[in-house]
């Protein structure tokens, strides 16, 4: 236990216990970037997926909504120490995008519109763990969350879901984002706390 | 990074709802401007609760400043803001954030816009620019509701260094004021800030609205967006 603060009693919000530690309940959506939020027209969108060996898997954004869409539920946690619960999106899971792309990568780094990247093991993309989505409660995501589309990672904290996602590259080595080569962790699993570099 | 021991060795007012502490931490291992800290506060039943909070100093040996704006509504914030008394020990970790500063060697024109308590962090830069006699010219615009809610006030009556400060009071203005209250607008940039063919590196820290707001103002104005950094916060998320 740490240092007692002089008369702190603290109030345990409602729904804590269901949070990772550190965490507290939110109900609206904040917004969180490093920059401007970009607005990427779909006429100009593409995503592309660049294996090891320099093949490269490309959608626009006709061929990307034609894909099979996932509906999920899923609770957001991000590092500042908000979390929402049930939000609801729709996407294309990352294991239908990779379904023709041949690696034996370990990692990978994903790009934005507008130059942010993230890292992360591809193991924590496949499985269901992970879409790029471009719809949120019913509507067209809107920019400032990340339209026309984003990362979604939930099991992660909520840098790992990149917004104005553009593509992904796999890679044999791991190579650190944009947050993650200035202090924040490099994995980044909110219920071990992996906020910061140690 | 480890936790430790702070003691509150100073508390100014600085509005009636925000005040600054000032620690003393142990080994503390100094702070790049702009940076922020966790404050974890301890409950007698072991339960915790941990904020964020900018530092408004400029870089010290092992003293640092924070200023917290009290949230009526929040957990942390009323007891940093009511409660805390000098001589009572926090524990901090930290510095925290390396994107969202401003390190004085830098010599580029320096374009600070704040909304609110997201100014503290810039003060933090303002300050570093005096004490480090930094030659990069800087420009502030400082987004406030009303006259009694600007920090550090009589600070920036006299800007360090040759700051420029322009006010944009958004509910009600001083005496005398010759403008209406108003919000950021294109044409407060314009008068306010470096043109964008000046190259500067802007700093926007404030509510998210303001930080969407100022920072496409900023680059329909032709500034790079590689250029803008922002920290946005909202009423309930971000880093206070």
């Amino acid at each position: 236990m740490g240092l007692i603060s002089r008369g702190f009693t603290g109030r345990r919000r409602e729904g804590a216990e269901d949070l990772p530690p550190g965490q507290y309940l939110t109900h609206d959506f904040p917004v969180l970037a490093a920059g401007p939020t970009q607005r990427v027209p779909t006429d100009d969108w593409k995503f592309t997926i660049t294996t090891e060996t320099g093949a490269r898997h490309e959608w626009d954004w006709a061929a990307f909504t034609a894909l099979p869409r996932d509906e999920v539920t899923v609770d957001l946690h991000c590092v500042t120490r908000w979390s929402k619960l049930h939000t609801d999106w729709e996407g294309v899971s990352l294991d239908t995008l990779l379904a023709d792309v041949e690696t034996s990568a370990h990692y990978a780094l994903v790009e934005s519109y507008g130059g942010y990247t993230t890292n992360l093991p591809l193991e924590d993309l496949t499985d269901g763990q992970a879409w790029v989505a471009f719809r949120y409660d019913g509507e067209d995501l809107d920019p400032e969350h990340g339209g026309p589309a984003r990362l979604l990672v939930p099991h992660l904290y909520l840098w790992k879901s990149a917004k104005w996602v553009r593509g992904i590259t796999l890679s044999d080595h791991d190579e650190p984002g944009f947050w993650e080569s200035v202090g924040y962790h490099n994995y980044g699993d909110p219920w071990r706390e992996q906020r910061y570099w140690e | 990074m480890s936790w430790r021991v702070a003691r509150v060795s100073g508390l100014r007012d600085e509005t009636p709802s925000a005040r600054t502490l000032v620690l003393d931490v142990e080994d503390w291992p100094g702070h790049v401007a702009g940076q922020h800290v966790d404050i974890r506060l301890t409950a007698a039943d072991g339960y915790t609760a941990t904020r964020s909070y900018s530092i408004a100093s400029a870089p010290d040996v092992e003293r640092v400043e924070v200023t917290v704006e009290r949230l009526d509504d929040g957990e942390v914030s009323p007891y940093l803001t009511r409660d805390v008394i000098v001589g009572d020990q926090l524990e901090v970790r930290g510095p925290i954030g390396g994107w969202f500063v401003w390190r004085p060697e830098e010599e580029a024109p320096v374009q600070l816009v704040g909304g609110g308590s997201g100014f503290v962090p810039l003060m933090s830069m303002v300050r570093t620019h005096a004490a480090r006699s930094s030659s990069a010219p800087v420009r502030l615009v400082y987004s406030v509701r009303a006259p009694d809610a600007v920090l550090y006030a009589g600070e920036l009556a006299r800007p360090p260094g040759h700051v420029q400060v322009t006010y944009a009071y958004t509910r009600a203005v001083p005496e005398g004021w010759p403008d209406r209250p108003r919000r950021v607008d294109a044409e407060l940039l314009a008068a306010a800030t470096w043109p964008a063919d000046r190259r500067p590196r802007s700093y926007v820290c404030g509510p998210t609205g303001f930080v969407e707001a100022v920072a496409d103002l900023l680059v329909a104005a032709g500034h790079d967006p590689r250029t803008v950094r922002t920290e946005r916060f909202g009423p309930t998320g971000g880093t206070r």
